[in-house]
């Protein structure tokens, strides 16, 4: 990855060679996603715990939403909100 | 969000592709997913090199926005060790390992599918799937109650991309910029943190 940012880098002044990778980068997300999906399907114990899994995930989900969102709601509060004499440091 | 109909409708056709076996036997025991994620982040990391904005929003920010992205993390680290404790029942590890997709549900799952097997990713893919859409549809309710950061940090990496007009539109287009950093940094540490996790 990091290879990549440096030789983006290098590149970006080229806008076509730009759109080029970015439309690559989409194809290999959908074809990465696709593998993914045949191997889910071909998979019988995942089909069978599929509720088991979506449920896993959904908590987790709920989980690190909240957490951000409390955080960030917190911190807003502390930095900004009381309208601060602007950098007061 | 026309990207994320796209993405889980691969993944869709993907499924039914396995489920009746319309593939012969070599592409689904063969691990070509593997070459594919080396290229995949290949590509990632020319994006993120070739933005202009990626670049100069990094170096002009204060050290307040350079800790958005830490604070992001920390609540999501809070949050699933909260649930963890409450009602998971599967490793610790691999929990805090799909809470830290922070919505980057494509790359996320795949590495963790690499890593962990096809189980914990389709978890990932899920669990980051509706991170996304969470922050996609409640943004506004969230920036009205919560306060201006709070949408971004719901938002994970995808405050860069998908989710970023919307944030824009809820919190303010002062916070449009916040928000791209945050999510500029948590997509180049997705991979990172979750090698980090359950890496070894």
């Amino acid at each position: 990855m990091f290879v990549g940012i440096a030789i983006g880098y290098l590149i970006r002044a080229r806008k076509h060679l730009v759109k080029i990778v970015d439309r690559l980068t989409m194809w290999s997300i959908y074809l990465l996603l696709l593998l993914l999906g045949i191997a889910i399907g071909a998979n019988e114990v995942i089909v069978k715990n599929l509720p088991k899994l979506g449920l896993q995930a959904l908590v987790i989900s709920i989980g690190g939403v909240t957490g951000s969102v409390l955080l960030a709601w917190l911190v807003y509060y502390i930095w900004i909100k009381p309208k601060p004499k602007e950098n007061e440091e | 969000m026309k990207n994320s109909l796209i993405i889980l409708s691969f993944f869709t056709v993907g499924v039914f592709v396995g489920l009746f076996k319309l593939v012969p036997d070599i592409i689904i025991h063969n691990d070509y997913s593997q070459w594919a994620l080396y290229l995949l982040m290949f590509l990632v990391g020319i994006g993120i090199g070739a933005d202009p904005n990626s670049l100069k929003t990094i170096r002009e920010f204060s050290y307040r926005i350079m800790l958005m992205p830490l604070i992001t993390i920390a609540g999501t680290t809070l949050g699933v060790v909260l649930v963890y404790f409450l009602v998971l029942k599967i490793d610790f590890r691999d929990a805090l390992a799909v809470g830290y997709g922070f919505g980057y549900y494509s790359l996320s799952s795949i590495f963790i599918t690499e890593l962990r097997g096809e189980e914990l990713g389709v978890v990932a893919l899920l669990a980051n799937v509706m991170r996304e859409i969470f922050t996609l549809v409640a943004a506004p309710i969230l920036a009205l109650y919560f306060g201006k950061l709070a949408p971004i940090s719901a938002g994970g990496a995808t405050s860069m991309d998908t989710t970023l007009p919307i944030i824009s539109r809820s919190s303010g287009k002062e916070y449009a910029i916040v928000s791209l950093f945050h999510g500029i940094v948590l997509t180049i540490l997705v991979p990172l943190l979750v090698l980090l996790i359950i890496g070894s």
